[in-house]
């Protein structure tokens, strides 16, 4: 589909054009940058680097009601999911996240909420310009201007935005601005090509992943696990703000008679996610939860899915408190092999 | 879209009793769907489970532990453990339960025609064994016979005492029941499950093996069947790994690259043993 170019001026003309729908867009709240609805007013950035929490909550939210009912009844409301959103100037990596997760929650079952809300939801991506300190996007799939996942790529070209449909979702939303856009013209395309050869250069982390997800199984008892583990302090951050994070816990909430049964994040890395109620615990310490970490992300999705579940974003390195960094981890696996 | 698969079925509680006593009683529930497409519609085999609770509360995936071939209701059998299991055992005849599933493999019965069947049963472990002896019992042509070994720590603590009896009146089917320390009036064997196995020299020949319990006893019955000279394809047995969605989707009961909800509970003991988190 043909490329267009976005006046960097006209941008918050383009944002206002889609109020119709719920527009998602990072969006700064003092101290960082989210991704949150926006509301009138409200100035939507896109040069930041990338957000702390994913934008995975567009499709699966930290919290959501699964239904509602009455205590008492056994009449469920199911949420009608019937809003169109729009995210706005989410990351390559982020967008990749999400048609890895697509995977599992479509895994012979389809998960209706994920399902429901993909459908209505539009995906502008924007390509990164400045990879990020622990970015290793290019090491498991990805890159600084890819495009999976995404119905609408964005370059930032500096005095304009690069804009070009994917799917004839992003065609659509692109229809409704068109009146804001001009066509871009080969030397545009040059330069988005340029600044994003630039970037795949920036990136200087990366992990060999060439028999890992054979070799990992293997490396079972391997005194590399204590090692990696040892100053883990179970908090669980690695996997909250993980994009391809996708595991969750299901709870019923009460209020009077109001009650919703809902679900949110859950992490492997917290000692009672396995716990049984017998007190037995197939995974009692944090070598064992890191085993399984590396191991769902780099060998039983693969197994399964037949990709790896890590897009290189770098969060789990940037955030961990202690330092731990997946890419050492990596490492020392691919030296262990 | 199809329907949502999280959304559970209404059912009503027809009878209750208890198996066991103490603190972690077990209490059998027979229910039956209010609605009667979803009573047609449903179709389970022995081996599978179904995600129970009351709303307002949660649910708790528990093995349903009838055959398809007692009727067109389901019964589950429910030790008291935390906060779900204590709701549903306030249930009583009349009370609805919420049900959603039938979730998981189910053991190969039909494969297992022409052959004998043996299952060792542990404690609540005997709850997903008893939907294969009763369903043996209503094939049984199709089987060479079932000897069932089942034990519990004392005689309170063993399930479904009351079919016992009837069961040892058939011709193709021998029950050996044994528990861990004597008891005045015990008219049967004392003594730990694996042992039994061992007194009881089973032959491996064109047998099916299935043994369902705690993980110790699952451990040396595995051994002692080894030591009887099964091979691990004639051995079956299940996991129970912690659960909340139940379809592949919350990541919650894995065992290495087995999500147990779905590729389990029932495994080979030739695709367990590949799998050291399986007995972690
Ligand atoms: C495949 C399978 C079959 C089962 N069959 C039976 C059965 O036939 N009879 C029976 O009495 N029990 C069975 N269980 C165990 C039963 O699910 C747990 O005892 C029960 O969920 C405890 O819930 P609770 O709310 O009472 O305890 P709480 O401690 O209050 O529970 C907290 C949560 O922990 C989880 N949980 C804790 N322990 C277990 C466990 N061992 N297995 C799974 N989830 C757990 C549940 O999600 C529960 O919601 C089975 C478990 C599995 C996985
Ligand atoms: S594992 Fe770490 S680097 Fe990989 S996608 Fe998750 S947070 Fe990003
Ligand atoms: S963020 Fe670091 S400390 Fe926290 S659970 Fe993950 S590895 Fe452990
Ligand atoms: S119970 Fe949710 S994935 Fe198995």
């Amino acid at each position: 589909m043909s490329a267009m170019l976005l006046n960097k001026e006209k941008w918050p003309e383009f944002v206002g054009k889609l109020t119709g729908k719920n527009v998602w867009a990072p969006q700064s709240d003092g101290t960082e940058m989210r991704f949150a609805p926006v509301g009138e007013n409200e100035k939507v950035v896109l040069d930041y680097n990338n957000t702390r929490v994913p934008p995975k909550g567009a499709l699966f939210p930290q919290t959501e009601t699964m239904f509602k009912f009455e205590i008492g009844s056994d009449k469920v409301e199911e949420p009608p999911l019937d809003q169109e959103v729009v995210v706005l100037g989410l990351r390559p990596c982020d967008a990749r996240a999400m048609t890895i997760v697509d995977k599992l929650f479509k895994w012979d079952i389809d998960d209706p909420y994920f399902v429901k809300r993909q459908e209505k939801t539009t995906l502008v991506g924007l390509a990164c310009n400045e990879p990020g300190l622990n970015c290793f996007c290019t090491s498991v799939g990805g890159g600084p201007a890819a495009t999976e996942g995404l119905d609408v790529i964005m370059a930032d070209l500096g005095e304009n935005y690069f804009v070009e449909a994917l799917t004839d979702k992003g065609k659509a939303l692109l229809d409704e601005t068109r009146d804001l856009l001009e066509d871009a013209d080969d030397d545009a395309q040059k330069q988005k090509e340029k600044l994003s050869g630039e970037a795949e250069d920036k990136i200087k982390r990366s992990v060999e992943t060439e028999g890992v997800p054979e070799g990992l199984p293997g490396l079972w008892d391997d005194p590399l696990w204590p090692r990696v583990s040892a100053s883990c302090l179970g908090c669980g951050t690695c996997t909250y703000l993980c994009p391809t994070c996708h595991c969750f816990d299901i709870q019923d909430e009460t209020e009077g008679i109001d009650a919703r049964r809902c679900r949110m994040w859950d992490s492997c890395m917290f000692s009672e996610y396995t716990l049984h109620t017998s007190g037995h615990n197939p995974r009692p310490t944090r070598k064992e939860r890191t085993r399984n970490r590396i191991n769902h992300k780099y060998s039983y999705y693969v197994d399964k899915f037949d990709v790896i579940a890590c897009v290189g974003c770098g969060r789990c390195t940037n955030l961990c408190p202690v330092n731990i960094d997946i890419i050492e981890i990596l490492r020392q696996v691919k030296e262990a092999l | 879209m199809c329907k949502n698969p999280y959304i559970p079925h209404t059912a009503t509680v027809e009878d209750t009793w208890f198996e066991t006593g103490g603190e972690r009683c077990i209490k059998t529930f027979k229910v039956v769907f209010d609605d009667e497409k979803v009573r047609d519609q449903w179709s389970h085999l022995p081996g599978q489970c179904a995600m129970i609770g009351v709303l307002g509360v949660g649910e708790s995936m528990i093995s349903i532990s009838c055959s398809p071939t007692e009727g067109q209701f389901l019964r589950f059998s429910v030790m008291r453990m935390g906060k779900v299991t204590q709701a549903l055992h306030e249930l009583e005849p009349g009370d609805k339960m919420m049900v959603r599933g039938p979730y998981g493999n189910n053991f190969p019965v039909d494969e297992w025609q022409g052959k004998k069947i043996l299952t060792i049963g542990g404690g609540i472990g005997q709850a997903p064994l008893r939907p294969i002896v009763e369903y043996v019992r209503a094939n049984q042509d199709q089987y060479e016979g079932l000897t069932m070994i089942y034990g519990a720590r004392t005689s309170n603590d063993l399930c479904f005492k009351g079919e016992f009896e009837e069961m040892s009146k058939c011709d193709d089917l021998s029950c050996h029941l044994t528990i861990d320390v004597e008891e005045e009036d015990w008219q049967h064997n004392v003594g730990f499950v694996p042992q039994m196995l061992l007194d009881l020299d089973p032959s491996p020949e064109n047998t099916i093996a299935i043994t369902c319990g705690p993980p110790i006893m699952i451990r040396f019955v595995l051994e002692n069947l080894k030591k009887l000279g099964f091979e691990d394809e004639q051995i079956y047995t299940t996991l129970e790994n912690r659960m909340k969605c139940g379809i592949g989707k919350c990541g919650r009961c894995n065992a290495e690259n087995m999500y147990v909800c779905k590729d389990g509970p029932v495994f080979n003991y030739s695709v367990l043993k590949e799998i050291p988190e399986a007995f972690a």
